[in-house]
């Protein structure tokens, strides 16, 4: 058992509670068809043409698996370090609900496709936590229902119907808003990372379900409600901060939580309950008779073993001992696909570091400030490598390198040609620069007398130097010159 | 011209290509006698203009010498296959004016193989009973009457509009559907040849499921052969049915007038039931001693959970059903009574829409599905059933096929058992057991009762083994020389 931290407790009227989170996220499989159907998953298309006669539960229709979602499945699995069971089982789920058509969902419940696996998610201050994978099963989506098209009747919208979904159940291993958070971070950039969900939580395609208790710390676990739904990350802290303070103001009123399923409402910030447990559904879970036992064998695990990516841990790891690079860096970096792959780009026959300064500064600054990706940048990852080269060298100097950056970014201009073009090569040649100084001290006398005992002037004659010499000049060679001829001590 | 109604399914095959009469000539035979046999009920739909369309083109067909297996025969089709553009309503309130946008698997296999569609055949709701009285169309009249007597009999059931026009020559053939009994007893009840074929061997897709591990689509015909050119037609694989096997279907007629010489004949001790009437023991023997005198070779064998049957697929067949049907809600196709919420209109038009029998089977199987429940019905039943499985591979290590009677009576008069739903169950002591294992069954006309009743003789083989099956059951037709037949009381 965890010690509980004290950063995460909270502070009651009658002493501190720990909050205990689990978390069921429902994963939309990336594939272009349904999981028991060959129609389309296509976000966004017209209400209801992407239904095939299975969808709608039309008399007499059968659910086929799609191969395709279970390889997915399978994949996600391996990437979570899961067992993987060669031997699962499709159940029937059933309820009534206009956007269920068939009167059940076809889901996994006793025999899941994936077994325990284990997340370990990142956390400020270089801290890390693993959190148990109980069991990823698949299950059909539902259609969607549209309450607000008229004013006397719902509408079912079936495109979702049928959609192939991963439901990744982890334990009750996380203590506050911030792990949950980043546990749904680290999941979506591990499914990122194999391709397997798109991690689109505004599209749907990653929802979260939030099971959370309080208990006095030490104490068994308490009743737990689970919060339905949640959607984006942020809802998922605000929920959570809710739901466990409302839990202990009634626990410290003399109260009793009652197991419950909530919702959060983000409009005004808090759960409301849904249903009780003595309102929820009896499922009758039982084999679906339509569909034979799912077996794989290991030579098919194997085989999509062999082909799983290297995953953000695992580049972590290497981006420190290889590169060197700090954890922090590391973590920044490895957080997407994409940006890992643009680094190792960079920083391929260059200085890591410097690379990692690079792309993780100026570059990540200019994509978010300009609205752009990795994919749609301006500057590719050779250009990039190619403006450090000319730092390396001595062609430019750091300052100038960021303007030379912009104006990359701007126009998408080799490195090279802005600095040819706009002449802003160094200047290291000692007597030019010596020049230069010699006049901005022979226009400046007073503040040159002054410099002896005002070392900090020394700046701003570095600055008067760079500026008359458009920043060519090797601000190095500037300050120690400038040091010796105001008769400044360099150790000052 | 002669009655063309008198030939048998193969006869007419012949004479269609020996050119001796049209399809349209044949057709039109069965249409009128069709019109003439209104009081019978045995077609909920008859599609008189489709069927006539279907002959032409078959006529064109033959003259054209591009005639396939089954061209220009008419045949009826059980209203539990969906028909593309005809009315299909598995005789229940429920669906009313569906009409599928698509055909069964089954059918479409008929109709590819130059079939004619004359109509769809009545029969229990959901294919839920055994005398064809559950029927929202009414029940089906028994051609066949009590000597002396004219008080109307039922059919069998669920497949009664088959057995029933079979019998009384209003179609050459009929598909028909068997969960626990449905192709079988109706046979036996009709003097007609019923064949389920094992699990898997014809495609469940189309056909309107009640259970979906027990259903399995046959053919009622005249005599063994037309079953066997019926079945050929039918079976096969089909991808768009998980539970159906890729297997290659043989030439079932190949196998009649084959000898039994040598074929070892089990006699399960167990299917002596209490209070069995003597006339069907005796029927019984004779069955044992025509193949005796055949060549074969008779073992007693034991099926000892026999009387687990029953009670078994009393839990299961429910099961299934309750959830199968949830998907008749009234939202999408079918009937729909309003109700002021979605709730109300699910419970009025489900109310509205099912029969008793129906309610009643939903209502058991929701039950054993209930939390608390399962474990002592649901799973309980399931093991029952392995071990039923269990009995019948172990005797097939003894014997090729097993002999039994069909059903412990002849057909029973309309109301007679309606009230008592235990002693309706009853009808099936000697079938159920067949569709648990998942094994082929077929019933053979070898006799009438007492009353002048025909009597029927079941045959069950090894799965897949449906020539075995033909082979004996010719040897069986062959010595019984069933040739009696209803008087046309019905025709108008």
């Amino acid at each position: 058992m965890r010690e509980p931290r004290k950063e995460d407790l909270i502070e009651g009227a009658t002493g501190p509670w720990e909050i205990v989170l689990g978390l069921e996220v429902h994963a939309q499989v990336a594939s272009k068809a349904k999981l028991f159907s060959g129609a389309s998953t296509e976000f966004g298309a017209e209400p209801n043409t992407q239904v095939s006669f299975v969808d709608a539960a039309m008399p007499g229709m059968l659910p086929v698996i799609n191969w395709y979602c279970v390889e997915q499945a399978v994949r996600t699995g391996l990437g979570l370090k899961a067992q993987i069971n060669l031997r699962s089982v499709f159940d029937r789920k059933n309820y009534f609900y206009p956007d269920l058509p068939q009167g059940y969902q076809i889901s996994q419940f006793k025999y899941p496709v994936v077994g325990e696996g284990v997340i370990v998610i990142d956390l400020p201050g270089q801290r890390s936590v693993s959190v148990g994978i109980e069991r990823l099963h698949l299950e059909q989506d539902a259609g969607k229902s549209l309450h607000d098209q008229d004013p006397s009747n719902s509408f079912v919208d079936l495109n979702r119907s049928g959609v192939a979904l991963m439901e990744i159940v982890s334990r009750p291993d996380m203590r506050s808003a911030e792990e949950a958070q980043a546990y749904v971070r680290k999941l979506r950039t591990i499914l990122r990372y194999l391709g397997t969900c798109d991690g689109n939580m505004d599209e749907g395609s990653l929802r979260a379900d939030v099971n959370v208790s309080v208990r006095r710390i030490g104490a068994e676990l308490g009743t737990r409600c689970e919060i339905k739904n949640v959607n984006s990350i942020r809802f998922i802290g605000q929920a959570i901060e809710y739901e466990a303070r409302r839990q202990i103001d009634v626990l410290e009123d003399g109260g009793v939580i009652t197991q419950e399923t909530r919702l959060f409402d983000p409009r005004a910030g808090e759960t409301r309950s849904m249903r009780s447990k003595e309102e929820a559904h009896d499922y009758r879970y039982f084999p679906d008779p339509d569909l034979l036992p799912l077996v794989l064998t290991q030579n098919q695990v194997d085989a999509i073993a062999a082909s799983l990516p290297e995953l953000p841990d695992e580049k972590k790891a290497r981006f420190i001992s290889a590169y060197g690079l700090s954890p922090y860096d590391a973590t920044v970096l490895v957080a997407e696909r994409a940006p890992a792959d643009f680094y190792e780009a960079v920083a391929k026959g260059r200085d890591p570091k410097l690379a990692a300064n690079w792309v993780t500064g100026d570059f990540f600054a200019a994509l978010a400030r300009e609205g752009f990706t990795i994919e749609t940048s301006p500057v590719s990852a050779e250009a990039l490598g190619q403006l450090i080269d000319l730092i390396v060298d001595g062609t430019i100097s750091g300052r100038i390198a960021k303007q030379v950056f912009e104006k990359m970014f701007k126009d998408g201009r080799d490195p090279a040609k802005i600095v040819e073009e706009e002449g802003l090569r160094q200047v290291t040649d000692l007597s030019a620069i010596e020049a230069s100084i010699d006049a901005v001290i022979a226009a400046n006398p007073d503040k040159a007398a002054q410099a002896k005992d005002k070392p900090n002037l020394a700046g701003w004659f570095v600055g008067q130097v760079m500026k008359t010499t458009s920043g060519k000049a090797n601000p190095q060679v500037v300050n120690e010159i400038l040091l010796r001829k105001l008769g400044i001590s360099s150790a000052g | 011209m002669t009655d063309l109604t008198r030939l048998t399914l193969a006869a007419a095959r012949d004479g269609l290509a020996k050119k001796d009469f049209t399809s349209g000539e044949l057709t039109g035979a069965y249409v009128s006698a069709i019109e003439a046999a209104s009081t019978l009920n045995t077609y909920i739909t008859v599609t008189a203009d489709k069927a006539r369309e279907m002959a032409r083109a078959s006529d064109e067909r033959i003259a054209k010498g591009d005639a396939g297996a089954l061209e220009g025969i008419p045949l009826g089709i059980k209203d539990l296959f969906c028909t593309k553009d005809v009315l299909t309503t598995a005789a229940s309130h429920i669906l009313d004016g569906f009409v599928p946008p698509y055909e069964s698997s089954v059918t479409q296999n008929l109709w590819n193989d130059g079939a004619v569609m004359l109509g769809k055949l009545n029969n229990d709701e959901f294919a839920m009973g055994s005398s064809n009285e559950t029927s929202f169309y009414g029940p089906v009249i028994n051609p066949w009457r009590r000597k002396g007597s004219d008080s109307k009999l039922v059919p069998g059931g669920s497949s009664g509009g088959s057995s029933s026009a079979v019998a009384a020559r209003l179609c050459l053939g009929a598909t028909a559907t068997d969960t626990g009994g449905s192709i079988r007893q109706p046979a036996s009840f009709t003097g007609t040849v019923g064949i389920k074929p094992t699990y898997g061997r014809c495609s469940r897709w189309g056909v309107v499921a009640f259970a979906s591990s027990l259903d399995q689509a046959g053919p009622i015909t005249r005599d063994v052969r037309d079953a066997a050119i019926l079945l050929r037609s039918m079976a096969g694989y089909d991808e768009k049915d998980s539970t159906s096997v890729d297997r290659a279907v043989p030439d079932y007629e190949a196998s009649l007038g084959q000898s039994v010489k040598g074929l070892r004949v089990g006699i399960p001790k167990e299917y002596r039931v209490e209070g069995m009437p003597s006339e069907i023991e005796a029927l019984w023997a004779r069955g044992i001693d025509w193949l005796k005198a055949a060549g074969a070779e008779i073992v007693e064998v034991s099926l000892p959970h026999t009387k687990y049957a029953l009670p078994s697929y009393y839990i299961i067949a429910p099961a299934e059903a309750s959830s199968n049907l949830a998907r008749y809600d009234g939202v999408r196709y079918g009937l729909r009574v309003a109700g002021k919420d979605i709730t109300d209109l699910y419970e009025r038009t489900r109310a509205e829409g099912f029969g008793a029998e129906v309610r009643r089977r939903v209502l058991i199987g929701t039950y054993v599905l209930s939390a608390g429940y399962y474990d002592a019905y649901y799973v309980k039943a399931q093991q029952v059933r392995a071990l039923i499985a269990r009995d019948f591979t172990q005797a097939f290590e003894k014997v090729d096929v097993l002999l039994t009677p069909t059903a412990p009576s002849a057909a029973f008069g309309i109301g007679e058992k309606t009230a008592d739903p235990l002693s309706m169950y009853l009808n099936d002591v000697f079938t159920v057991p067949v569709n648990l294992a998942g094994l082929p069954g077929i019933s053979i006309p070898a006799g009438l009762s007492g009353e002048g009743l025909p009597l029927g003789l079941q045959l069950i083989g090894r799965a897949f083994d449906e020539e075995t099956l033909f082979r004996a059951a010719h040897a069986i037709e062959q010595a019984a020389d069933f040739t009696a037949e209803p008087e046309a009381w019905w025709r108008a």
